[in-house]
């Protein structure tokens, strides 16, 4: 499992009230998602749903997080810089608890991908008895 | 005693009915980076796009 999936994967464990998540990169690649049955749905509803934002509402400012909430259930979209995630909420959720652990999770992904993977070393210790 | 407890449930009531209703309703909420935010009722017409996209998505 790789760090997005992770990060996922720890947001639903907390979270009782996301039913579903998924990271999308800028140019609209899917990171992560959880479950994998809701990656592309989610991934274009949130889009879509920025974007109208965007359009209706931005102008000299841009939306950087959005709530919808609906009888049945609630959607949220929250953006960094690089990244945006998106998830489906159970009805009447705790609007700020939800942004905070979205917000982490961002976080979480976005510092898994500026960080270079660990190279593998072989020890001093190793290295001597090689070459005795 | 009981005309206290009439005044209440005569203001409470209707209170509590609002209440409920206003948290049933439909909502969008917008957060922007300059701090700014805003909140659109379901008969708002500029909700009615991003709600009808999320009903379809949904």
């Amino acid at each position: 499992m790789d760090a997005a999936a992770a990060a996922l994967a720890d947001l639903m464990e907390i979270s009782s009230q996301i039913e579903a998540a998924v990271v999308v990169r800028l140019d609209g690649a899917v990171v992560a998602a959880e479950p994998e049955t809701e990656r592309e749905r989610l991934a274009r509803a949130g889009i879509a749903l920025l974007d109208a934002a965007e359009e209706d509402f931005g102008g000299r400012r841009s939306v950087t997080r959005l709530e919808v909430a609906l009888h049945e259930s609630s959607v949220f979209a929250l953006r960094d810089s690089d990244l945006r995630i998106f998830a489906r909420t159970s009805a009447g959720p705790a609007s700020g608890l939800v942004f905070y652990d979205l917000a982490t999770c961002l976080q979480a992904v976005a510092a898994a991908q500026i960080a270079p993977k660990p190279r593998r070393r072989t020890s001093k210790k190793t290295q001597a008895t090689a070459d005795a | 005693m009981r005309k206290a407890l009439g005044l209440i449930v005569l203001v409470g009531a209707p209170l509590y009915l609002r209440h409920r209703r206003q948290a049933a309703r439909e909502r969008v909420y917008l957060h922007f980076d300059d701090g700014s935010t805003i909140t659109l009722a379901d008969d708002a017409p500029a909700a009615e796009r991003l709600l009808a996209l999320t009903r379809q998505a949904l």
